[in-house]
């Protein structure tokens, strides 16, 4: 390509495009210090802390937001072990059908979230098992196991194979290999994947929905919230929150991975 | 005489393809011995066979005079120094080094002694503390050597280990690595590709050729004494002469071999000699290769370079060699 | 190197349990695999597959108006249902969002992936990478929260609209029928706007890949053989380009079909097939017939999956 001077109009329409991507949830970021307390109206009316304080006493919020973390840990948990030991199995050798699984693992986010949720219900139903946290965190597990291998199967792939033979020729069984030389190397992208998925998992509504039950996530109590004019400064609140805890991880992530090919986060 | 490796009639093939195909092989205690040969000739399989990362289709390898065809390479007396080195990235040189014997639960003190120990053996202490990613490729090279000798196993297999350094650091090792297996008596298994490298170690060189062994031989048998066609082509440079130009020179059907260095200028007493035209003449340092074009083939000669007025390309020149320079070849060759 | 003693040898090494099964696996790498494969699919394939299958032959259950009662006797009718003319509006309005949502998406992603993947080195790239990853991943539901803030009546929207002077135009605009509405934020355009918003960053994030791959050289080539930058840019950028699209169309287009809470929060009423899933399965109790609608979806993304596959789309995921 010729050292041609960048357009000006394609740089504004990118810069453009970043702003309008970034405005709304600035806007939340406004209005969570907004005075006002029962509408959305525009200019701002004045600087306030008072509905952090008011967010913070309120039991339900506090109850959701530990509903949220507990479902996000055990979700990450079960998909790391899943997706790593996917991973493991379909890194290297190909044999018949491997296409069929990666597609398997990969269809909970390709298919729309309500189509997982509805037939997960169902089959809770069919299986006679009372929806609660146990269900939403099967139904989360199922579609955090595809980050969890999307990130293990890249560096997987880029760990040279002489690195494990190395191991077992200086006399390490497969676990020790395993152990001393596999995880440490894995580990950055175990730390990485394991924090998409629990961002994914923080803040998932649509299959949760539909296997909380009686259970009420942070996200399930926001939705609840968006009927009702009375609460507004609390839930803005609340949505400012759900948005940092879901955006340390992800930068934290992207850090990880960053100075590699397999960037996380690229396809969620 | 105990082996310190043998193959009996092994085969390891993937799907229809025989990469390694009815190998015998006894390698001696105690040897430097090189398997060579071109790239997918099979040598690499063979040494991953003796590893044990490849398990024989049929066929049994003994080590120690005991069959472990089936034994995974953790069980196996046999440590391996690999082409890309496999250092662990996330260890530094000392932990490297020290990996065997953690593995088999020596105590921290006695094993960071003995890594250190093996560390000053290839002249890298201080190193200890290193990543592997703050060395050089020769340094690198230097405690994969370290790394696969601590444990002090009964053969050390070296899978083309010089490949990746430079010329010149080349040839230190190569002198470092034979001087290495002559004090510590282990016997060497060295997989190359490059024919001066295996000659100039080894007792022994096997030569390899699609999945199958060629000759085992010493090295000055293997050059002067050549048992195929290949090997005189691989092994040096040859000039193989058969057919009805054989039979004109020398009265004998068949093929033969000639070294280019035992090819002379002029005519002598007793000597086969034979008229051709120069096509080429190169300047290789301390000799100059004149190829002379002999009855629509090419002949190879080589003269030193410093003495003799080399011919001009297009002369008529005459060649000729002692009788018995000249190596019949086996006749299945 | 020097002189050296490496010391005798250790111990000969313990035969654990651990040991001999690794020796075992070795030996038995289809057994291996097995091992390792059992847990994520007796995960994916009992429970989640399973879940799916059950979930589709649902669909051929009967459903009983009067006793409300679902009973495993095969039928077509729930199929039949899905024919009928407020159920075909549904999947009709459905799908056409989907398809208006995902080629205004195209359009406005392809300069913001242009500019990342051709003029942004650097620095400049790795925050163009964040700052289109952050989006994609923040949570849904305060994105959407965040739109009914910016729509709502006496809004930022509403502001901006009048200090701009553009509000005729806006008055004008809800006039039109299928777009407009009684405001914004109940209007088609409000809806649509903000399903282009939400799934925006999965379309510039397959794009900008596609264009990263193509190389400098080939469009160095071209003007080389003479070809002016927009010739260039028909003939070679956009045809490589197309897998980007189509990748990123397949977010798009399969979120689209299946949401349900933004056509609930915001634009007119009228369900879309997420919202009959829903009410189906749980204020009506019919669960048949949700299935029956979950099946539109999965079938309608099978087909685009085919005809995406065919244009070399999963190369640029």
């Amino acid at each position: 390509m010729h050292s041609e001077r960048t357009p000006w109009a394609l740089r504004l329409a990118a810069y453009g495009g970043l702003a309008f991507l970034h405005f709304p949830i600035l806007v939340i970021f406004a209005y969570a210090f907004n005075t006002e307390e029962s509408a959305f109206s525009f200019p701002l009316q004045g600087f306030t802390l008072h509905w952090f304080a008011d967010a913070f006493a309120r039991q339900d919020i506090f109850d959701a937001i530990t509903v949220s973390l507990k479902v996000a840990a055990e979700a990450t948990a079960l998909a790391l072990v899943l997706g790593t030991l996917a991973a493991l199995a379909l890194s290297r050798r190909d044999f018949c059908g491997k296409n069929g699984i990666t597609l398997l693992l990969i269809l909970p986010i390709a298919l729309p979230g309500i189509i997982t949720g509805i037939a997960l219900l169902n089959a809770f139903k069919v299986a006679a098992l009372e929806p609660g946290m146990l269900t939403i965190v099967v139904g989360h597990a199922t579609f955090c196991v595809v980050i969890v291998y999307n990130n293990v199967v890249a560096r997987l792939r880029r760990l040279p194979a002489s690195l494990i033979e190395a191991s077992m020729d200086l006399g390490a069984d497969s676990f020790q290999s395993f152990r001393h030389v596999v995880l440490p190397s894995l580990a950055t992208s175990l730390l990485a994947g394991g924090m998409l998925a629990f961002a994914l998992s923080f803040d998932e509504i649509i299959v949760t929905t539909f296997t909380a039950g009686h259970e009420v996530t942070l996200p399930i109590w926001m939705l609840n919230q968006l009927g009702r004019p009375r609460d507004v400064p609390v839930t803005n609140v609340v949505a400012m929150l759900v948005m940092a805890v879901t955006t340390l991880p992800i930068l934290g992530a992207w850090y990880l991975t960053r100075d590699t090919t397999d960037t996380a986060g690229s396809g969620k | 005489m105990k082996h310190a490796v043998e193959f009996d009639r092994v085969r390891r093939s993937y799907g229809a393809v025989n990469a390694v195909d009815d190998v015998n092989l006894a390698i001696r205690e105690g040897e430097f011995f090189s398997m060579l040969g071109p790239s997918g000739s099979g040598k690499t399989t063979c040494l991953r066979l003796i590893a044990g990362f490849e398990l024989p289709s049929s066929g049994r390898v003994l080590i120690d005079g005991v069959d472990a065809s089936r034994l995974p390479p953790f069980e196996r007396n046999v440590n391996t120094v690999f082409q890309d080195y496999a250092l662990f990235p996330t260890m530094n040189v000392l932990e490297n080094v020290a990996y065997p014997l953690m593995i088999k639960g020596v105590a921290k003190r006695e094993r960071y002694a003995r890594a250190e120990e093996a560390l000053a053996m290839v002249a890298l202490d201080g190193f200890a503390a290193r990543k592997p990613g703050q060395l050089s490729g020769g340094q690198r090279q230097r405690v994969a050597l370290a790394r696969a000798l601590v444990g002090r196993p009964r053969v050390l297999l070296l899978d083309e280990p010089l490949g990746a350094l430079d010329l010149k650091l080349r040839e230190q090792m190569q002198g470092e690595l034979k001087a290495l297996q002559r004090q510590l008596g282990i016997t060497f298994v060295f997989v190359t590709h490059d024919q001066s490298e295996a000659l100039s170690m080894s007792d022994r060189v096997a030569v390899f050729a699609r999945g199958r062994i060629e000759q085992v031989d010493t090295p000055q048998a293997l050059y002067s004494q050549p048992a195929s066609r290949f090997v005189a082509d691989f092994v040096g440079t040859s000039n193989v002469v058969d057919g009805a130009l054989a039979e004109t020179l020398t009265g004998r059907r068949g093929a033969f071999a000639i070294r280019p260095e035992r090819i002379r200028l002029g005519r002598f007493d007793g000597a086969i000699s034979v008229r051709g035209v120069v096509r080429e003449v190169a300047f290789l340092g301390p000799v100059n290769r004149v190829d002379v074009e002999v009855a629509g083939r090419y002949l190879s000669a080589q003269l030193p370079s410093f003495s003799l007025q080399m011919p001009e390309v297009g002369t008529e020149v005459e060649l000729a060699w002692e009788r018995d320079a000249a190596h019949w070849l086996p006749e299945a060759a | 190197m020097s002189s050296m003693a490496i010391s005798p040898t250790s111990p000969a090494p313990r035969t654990s349990l651990a040991r001999r099964v690794s020796a075992l696996l070795y030996r038995r790498t289809t057994l291996a695999l097995l091992l390792l494969l059992t847990p994520p699919l007796l995960w994916f394939g009992v429970v989640y597959l399973g879940s799916l299958l059950t979930l589709i032959a649902q669909s051929f259950y009967t459903f009983d108006d009067f006793s409300m009662q679902v009973t495993p006797e095969w039928t077509l009718a729930n199929y039949r249902a899905l024919l009928d003319a407020a159920n075909l509006d549904i999947v009709l309005r459905t799908v056409s969002m989907a398809l208006a949502v995902s080629a205004m998406s195209a359009l406005l992603a392809f300069p913001l992936a242009y500019y990342m993947a051709r003029y942004a080195k650097g620095s400049e790239k790795a925050f163009f990478y964040v700052a289109v990853m952050l989006p994609m991943w923040a949570s849904y539901l305060v994105k959407v929260y965040a739109w009914t803030v910016l729509l709502a009546k006496g809004g930022i929207s509403w502001w901006l609209i009048d200090k701009l002077g553009l509000t005729p135009l806006y008055e004008w605009m809800l006039t039109l029928p299928g777009i407009g509405g009684s405001t914004l934020s109940t209007s088609n355009f409000g809806r649509f706007w903000v399903f282009v918003y939400i799934w925006l960053p999965f379309m510039i994030l397959p794009i900008q890949a596609a264009l990263e791959r193509i190389p400098d050289n080939l469009l160095a080539a071209s003007s080389d053989l003479g070809a002016r930058p927009w010739q260039t840019f028909v003939h070679i950028i956009l045809p490589m380009a197309v897998p980007g699209v189509v990748a990123g169309s397949i977010f798009t287009f399969s979120l689209t079909l299946g949401d349900y809470i933004i056509p609930q929060l915001i634009g007119p009423s009228g369900f879309y097939i997420g919202n009959m899933v829903y009410s189906m399965q749980g204020s009506v109790g019919n669960m048949p017939m949700a299935a029956a609608f979950t099946v539109v979806p999965i079938v309608l993304i099978g087909v685009y999956l085919t005809l995406a596959k065919r244009t070399g789309a999963f190369d640029a995921l």
